[in-house]
């Protein structure tokens, strides 16, 4: 027990000697906090548009006065001719190109009906799908104001509550997701870039015939990376409830546990891998592109898991951050208790003794 | 120069004989463009609903069915009371609930206005948006026509209406995959080039046989770009094996020009494999330079518009994206792939990318210190 | 005819001097011994001879080439071979040859000459096509051997180079020393064995940074009245040891 712990002084002290690599440890989960919470936002201002108004009447003037006052919309360019749509829409100056057909206003008075194209650049749906919508309500709400004027109309009106997330924060949905990332980069990751590392420059042969148990060997070399991780949890924490405001409604040790049951499923997946590779870039490029593009697009992280086709729905099961993060907002943002995740919690610990299970057998093989 | 070509050709062999190498270089690009295009897409399928319906009128259940007749929404549930409906969304049973007050059809009678409100999970922001907007249209088409029931057509041009006819350009079927392939691809040949070109040079030093090279005449940008060509040419195979497998399998429209793409993306990945060894140079061990790139990527990445558009972001990441080679990146081939822009729309961002390219290539062959 | 001199050279690490004040000449033609124990100050020293470390002070030529400023020039007339094994293990012993024949500007047909030469010599030309890695250390070190001298430069520094190998291949290396210092080559060699020392034909003993003794490995023996160098060696590193 005494050689090893002071084996894992050795190796506590190996990293906090290696000022860089503590910078980045601590540094990368801030700086992406601060991203997430300051740059990334799903609503979108002043987008560039362009008009073409084959009418120039009072109508069009007033609409166009409507869309350019309402904050989300910036005048890039006046179009006089159709020609020139494809030209502006190729040179990425703007997103939008609204267009009044001509005698705009007489039509409206004379028929009651009049039509207005909206050209979107659809190369992005997801803006094309936005200001659509923030395109219409501007001209639908300016139709509705003339036709209120009009006593026999009926008036639905609704009214929405943006429920957990009144501020509409994109922090939100973030934090979770980030947390997720940052534990299986530095704990999946580092664990097994330094096991291999050792592998690789020979001195593992080295550990392997010292009196320590091979087990002691990779628990020393993964105690420190448990204790980082778990820094970096607190940190993430306290920024997301100081800075952004993000709440966190349930038990705060509940939440701390399942971090640390995470922090543990990242840790034994990063066993597992070193077991897996040779060298230290195999494990780094296996981490890198094999774990971190799944875990960031496959986890609900950025894109909702419901929307994905089925099979990917059910390929995202095995995604241990899927889970994890479904805990994090369940328990930060709506609450819950352990009643609600029990679930997920016995999925994450299934994984980790699967994963676990699998580096001994493994190891047990190569010795 | 002919020293140059026996140290590529030395880069070349030890590529070839990586047996780990070679697959994650073209395989697992090309199953991660195969499946996770699939993954990245904002639109949403189904959104499930849960009404309270307090007023149990036939307008309520008119409602209710036309919001359930729509493509977006399911009605999944009828809970007696918001209580009730809260913790169903608490527990993702439904996505948003509908409450219908008590007296709403009679109300529209009598008083010619009622409320509706909806509650959808707001957690993400965009979902719940898109949500509620859908919501207000299907809301919008039944009002109207209650109105129509409702009003006889004695006065049939009272009511002015505004059709607004939307046209997509570039996407007509407003296709995520076609905009989440590029995206993609951006990331993948940058992450592959970055770090393979990093992680090679950081290798050397840290298994010695650097020290073997600097102690030879070898000139500084001999070494840099022999280090720097191999990935080169793997890049721009990638791009153009990525480019196949889009239009084959995702019907991707390449409206541009291929050279195009293939003269931009050869200046930018100057500047990516530059950074990758720019920070080796300066790292130690390969898990510093991983950690490091890995840093760099991530924040390029995220800041680059790949999925949230960069129109929305601040004004200083606006700024800051000056010297994001992926926003440059990322912009370029959707304008080429999806809008067929030509070399005169991209003059800025070739010029730019060049600058940088030389900018960072000169730092890259400083910072490599043959004698320390 | 003096092919290296040193004067004064200093190098500090902060505030841990490596080297402290050392002065000594290198004879062309001859084999000049290195010796200390480990820390002793050999490593950080040969790296200073070969321009891949600047050092804090000192007038230090090397071949004629000054350390400050012409380190690549001086580069082309030098071989070195590294306490770490620097080969390519993912590359076959052609291939490895071939690259440092190149780097060295050789040319494909004097590098096929050569390679023939170095390999025949070793008695392991059958296997130019095998990967490095696949080859036994002592193997390995002699090979490395053969590519420093691939550019037959006028001085080889040799940095521990027979660390870890049997004493059977040891001699075998020696061998190589001989043939090459009698082709005229100055061989420039750090050691800490003791019995290789007796092998030089000058050696300088270092400890802690400094230059202790520099003479002949006779003279030495005389000098400090010892039957072979690792006496001299003992006496002068550990004089609080006495018999």
């Amino acid at each position: 027990m005494k050689k090893f712990l002071s084996f894992i002084k050795k190796e506590f002290l190996h990293i906090f000697r290696d000022v860089r690599t503590l910078i980045i440890i601590f540094g990368i989960p801030i700086a992406e906090i601060l991203i997430f919470g300051f740059a990334i936002n799903t609503d979108i201002k002043d987008a560039r548009i362009a008009i073409l108004d084959l009418s120039k009447d009072a109508t069009t003037q007033q609409i166009t006065n409507k869309l350019l006052s309402s904050g989300y919309f910036m005048l890039e360019t006046h179009l006089q001719t159709s020609d020139q749509i494809e030209e502006i829409f190729r040179a990425g100056r703007v997103k939008e190109v609204i267009v009044f057909e001509q005698n705009f206003a007489k039509r409206l008075e004379a028929e009651g009906k009049a039509d207005i194209q909206l050209i979107l650049d659809a190369s992005e749906p997801n803006t094309a799908n936005i200001l659509q919508g923030y395109t219409s309500n501007i001209i639908y709400t300016y139709v509705n104001e003339l036709n209120n004027l009009l006593p026999q109309n009926i008036v639905i009106n609704s009214t929405v509550r943006m429920q957990y997330n009144p501020g509409m924060k994109s922090v939100f949905m973030f934090v979770p997701g980030t947390m997720a990332i940052i534990l299986i980069l530095i704990s999946a990751l580092m664990t097994s870039v330094t096991i291999t590392r050792e592998k690789e420059l020979g001195t593992m042969e080295v550990l392997l015939v010292s009196p320590l148990h091979p087990t002691h060997i990779i628990l020393g070399k993964v105690t420190p990376y448990l204790v980082l991780s778990f820094i970096n949890v607190i940190s993430i924490l306290g920024l997301a409830y100081f800075v952004f405001g993000l709440p966190i409604k349930g038990n705060l040790f509940l939440l701390i546990a399942e971090c640390l049951l995470f922090i543990f499923l990242s840790l034994s997946l990063g066993i597992l891998i070193s077991t897996v590779s040779k060298t230290m870039q195999q494990a780094m490029l296996i981490s890198m592109i094999g774990l971190m593009m799944p875990s960031m697009l496959l986890s609900g992280f950025i894109f909702p898991v419901e929307n994905m086709p089925d099979i990917l729905y059910y390929i995202s099961f095995a995604m241990p951050p899927r889970w994890f993060i479904e805990i994090v907002k369940d328990i930060m943002i709506k609450g819950s208790g352990l009643q609600m995740v029990w679930e997920e919690t016995l999925i994450l610990i299934g994984m980790t003794l699967f994963f676990i299970a699998m580096s001994i057998r493994k190891f047990k093989i190569r010795l | 120069m002919k020293t140059l070509i026996f140290l590529i050709r030395k880069e070349f062999r030890q590529i070839k004989r990586n047996k780990v190498l070679l697959p994650i270089i073209f395989i697992m690009p090309i199953l991660q463009l195969l499946i996770l295009v699939h993954a990245t897409t904002f639109q949403i399928r189904n959104v499930n609903i849960g009404v309270v319906d307090n007023d149990k009128s036939t307008t309520s259940l008119n409602l209710i069915n036309t919001l359930g007749a729509s493509e977006f929404f399911s009605i999944t549930a009828f809970p007696a009371h918001i209580s009730e409906a809260e913790s169903m969304l608490a527990k993702s049973q439904i996505d948003m609930i509908m409450v219908i007050p008590q007296n709403f059809g009679s109300n529209l009678v009598r008083e010619k206005q009622a409320d509706i409100q909806f509650i959808p999970n707001a957690i993400n922001v965009n979902f719940a948006t898109l949500a509620y907007s859908y919501a207000t249209m299907v809301l919008r088409s039944f009002n109207i026509r209650i109105i129509t029931e409702t009003t006889p057509t004695i006065m049939p041009v009272q009511h002015k209406v505004v059709n607004i006819i939307p046209r997509y350009y570039f996407n007509s079927e407003m296709n995520y995959k076609w905009y989440m392939f590029p995206g993609i691809m951006v990331i993948l040949i940058t992450m592959i080039g970055l770090f393979l070109s990093g992680l090679n040079l950081v290798r050397e030093k840290e298994i010695g046989t650097s020290e073997q090279l600097n102690v030879t005449p070898i000139k500084k940008h001999h070494f840099i770009l022999a280090k720097l060509i191999p990935f080169l040419i793997i890049g721009l195979l990638e791009l153009t094996l990525a480019t196949v497998l889009g239009i084959l399998v995702y019907n991707v429209p390449f409206e541009g020009n291929f050279l195009v793409l293939v003269g931009f993306t050869f200046i930018y990945l100057f500047v990516v494999l530059g950074i990758g060894l720019l920070i080796s140079t300066m790292a130690n061990t390969q898990q510093q330079m991983m950690f490091v790139a890995f840093f760099v990527v991530i924040i390029f990445i995220l800041l680059s518009g790949i999925f949230t558009p960069a129109e929305s972001m601040p004004n200083w990441v606006q700024k800051l994206n000056v010297i994001n080679p992926i926003a440059y990146f990322m912009k370029v081939i959707r304008m080429v792939m999806l809008k067929g822009s030509g070399i005169n729309n991209l003059i800025h961002e070739l010029i730019s990318m060049t600058i940088y390219a030389i900018i960072v290539l000169s730092l890259a062959t400083f910072r490599y210190r043959k004698t320390s | 005819m003096n092919i290296i001199t040193v004067k004064n050279l200093v190098k500090k690490f902060g505030s841990f001097t490596a080297n402290d004040n050392l002065n000594f000449e290198v004879r062309k033609g001859e084999i000049f011994g290195f010796l200390g124990a480990n820390g002793a100050g050999k490593t950080t020293a040969i790296r200073i001879l070969c321009g891949l470390s600047t050092p804090t002070s000192g007038e230090i030529s090397v071949a004629g080439y000054n350390v400050y400023t012409q380190t690549e020039e001086l580069k082309k007339n030098i071989g070195y071979m590294s306490q770490k094994f620097s080969l390519y293990e993912d590359l076959t012993i052609y291939e490895n040859i071939e690259l440092y024949g190149g780097i060295y500007g050789l040319g494909l047909k004097k590098i096929k000459h050569r390679t023939t030469e170095l390999l025949s010599n070793l008695k392991m030309y059958e296997l130019k096509d095998t990967l490095i890695g696949k080859l036994p250390l002592g193997w390995k070190q002699k090979l490395a051997f053969s590519v420093a001298m691939l550019h037959e430069p006028a001085i080889v520094f040799l940095d521990e180079p027979t660390g870890g190998v049997d004493p059977v291949t040891r001699r075998q290396f020696w061998d190589l020393i001989y043939e090459a210092s009698n082709s005229g080559v100055t061989i420039f060699v750090t050691t800490h064995y003791m019995d290789e020392a007796e092998y030089c034909d000058r050696v300088t003993i270092m400890n802690n940074g400094i230059i202790e003794a520099l003479d002949t490995p006779n003279n030495l023996k005389e000098k400090y009245s010892a039957k072979n160098m690792n006496e001299v060696f003992i006496k002068i590193a550990r004089p609080n040891i006495t018999h």
